[in-house]
């Protein structure tokens, strides 16, 4: 199995917050200026700990939203309602703030354009599991890749939708199925409802293809989803999981 | 040296003393699997041991049951910073399962049913600190969580506790396995905070 790696020691640096983006009602994109960012693979993720006056502190890890670009590194974050860390990271840090992050983190659930061939992609995200998706998608196009990627995100209604409007100038490249678990907009194709074997079978790539299929979400999506994609006939071995716990990180 | 996070005052929920640096408190079961569920049936589990020299110890799920069970209470930690506290188990020690292997092997590689690896020291696998379980919270180990069966080495990050467990190797030398190879620590003792390369 082609592993993506870190290489030595990872410590904790100070990154300043460069810019904030409001994503949707209840999540933001954090623009980081990480002076001695390693450079990262789309799909890895980055530990933060937020540090209190007294010392105490909290950690968590976020997937990164954006492809590698020198000192950059964009996270994007949802509120957990009662978490910890999320309300302060979407509601409280400000453009100047400096918080402390470390990695690359993860060698797994990564897409590399340096060594992706023609194998088809597969992304499936649940509600916040686009964001390590979004990571790849942005690197495909920023490398000018050609691998054929398809997306299929399921969302409870489009207001919860990230990256909406920027999606859709990759409608081209990732053709997109959206799935509306809670409210469809008017003119949308299909009814509220969650994925299910139909939509596996219409709107992914066919297993014949043996695509490399990315699954990200909260659990029960991420349980659903891959279950679906092998009774579909994919490969068990060629599915990649990440799950979001109801605590905010990848759990 | 921490940067101070300005506004920040957090939970404070750290200062439990079962809580290892870094982690938090959850009370549900978070999942973390690199891949889809394997949806395993009890009449075609097996478990194997096998030692350095190649011999073989197998017991399917019948002999598994026949032995001797334990159910012990223990604390859960997982890299991605949850911690879950006071879980009860039923399953079978290690110790029962190695009474009659014969090895001078100092490593182990747990392979689980769907591919995934992981290694430890053996004798972190023995006395009194691992379980092959199968019952979680007095129920049936659910598939998501490892079911029927998953290894149980709860003083280390949970990725250690191999779910769908099928065999463990006996080997001379240590050999990485999966989580080991992408990045994370070689032997994951939350204690001291050995979460990736280098910690």
């Amino acid at each position: 199995m082609a592993r993506a790696t870190v290489l030595g020691r990872l410590t904790w640096r100070v990154a300043t917050v460069a810019a904030l983006r409001q994503e949707t009602p209840n999540a933001r994109t954090i623009v980081l200026d990480v002076p001695g960012w390693p450079g990262h693979v789309a799909g890895q993720h980055v530990d933060v700990r937020l540090t209190a006056p007294d010392g105490y502190s909290a950690q968590r890890s976020y997937s990164i939203a954006s492809a590698a670009d020198g000192a950059r590194v964009e996270l994007t974050v949802e509120l957990v309602p009662d978490g910890e860390v999320s309300p302060y990271l979407v509601e409280v840090l400000e453009v100047g703030d400096r918080i402390d992050i470390r990695g690359p983190v993860g060698g797994w659930f990564v897409w590399d354009p340096a060594r992706a061939d023609a194998t088809p992609v597969q992304l499936v995200a649940g509600g916040s599991g686009i964001v390590p998706l979004m990571a790849m998608i942005r690197t495909r196009a920023a490398a000018g890749s050609t691998a054929p990627f398809r997306l299929l995100y399921s969302v409870r209604e489009h207001s919860a939708m990230l990256y909406a409007a920027e999606l859709e100038t990759h409608a081209e490249a990732v053709t997109p199925t959206y799935v509306y678990t809670r409210k469809a907009p008017g003119g949308h194709p299909r009814p509220a409802g969650r994925i299910d074997a139909g939509l596996v079978r219409a709107a992914a790539w066919p297993p014949d293809r043996r695509p490399l299929c990315f699954v990200c979400g909260p659990t029960g999506f991420v349980e659903a989803a891959a279950d679906l994609l092998v009774a579909a006939g994919h490969d068990p071995a060629l599915i990649r999981t990440e799950r979001f716990g109801p605590t905010g990180g990848p759990a | 040296m921490a940067t101070v996070s300005r506004g920040f005052f957090g939970r404070r929920r750290s200062g439990d003393p079962d809580l290892p640096p870094g982690q938090y408190l959850v009370t549900d079961f978070p999942v973390l699997s690199a891949g889809p569920t394997p949806r395993l049936r009890t009449e075609d589990w097996e478990f194997t041991i096998t030692t350095e020299t190649g011999e073989k110890h197998a017991w399917d799920w019948a002999a598994l049951m026949a032995l001797p069970a334990q159910t012990p209470t223990v604390d859960l930690h997982c890299v991605t910073k949850w911690s879950k506290l006071g879980t009860s188990w039923r399953g079978v020690s290690l110790d029962t399962l190695f009474e009659d292997v014969e090895s001078a092997a100092e490593y182990a590689l747990v392979h689980s049913y769907g591919g995934y690896t992981t290694n430890l020291p053996l004798q972190d696998l023995l006395d009194g600190q691992a379980w092959i379980a199968y019952e979680f919270e007095g129920e049936p180990l659910e598939p998501e969580h490892g079911g029927p069966a998953r290894l149980l080495v709860p003083h280390l990050y949970l990725w250690k506790s191999a779910k769908w467990v099928r065999g463990i190797q006996l080997l001379h030398d240590d050999e990485p396995g999966f989580w080991e190879t992408a990045g994370y620590h070689n032997y994951g003792d939350p204690w001291r905070e050995q979460r990736y390369w280098g910690d």
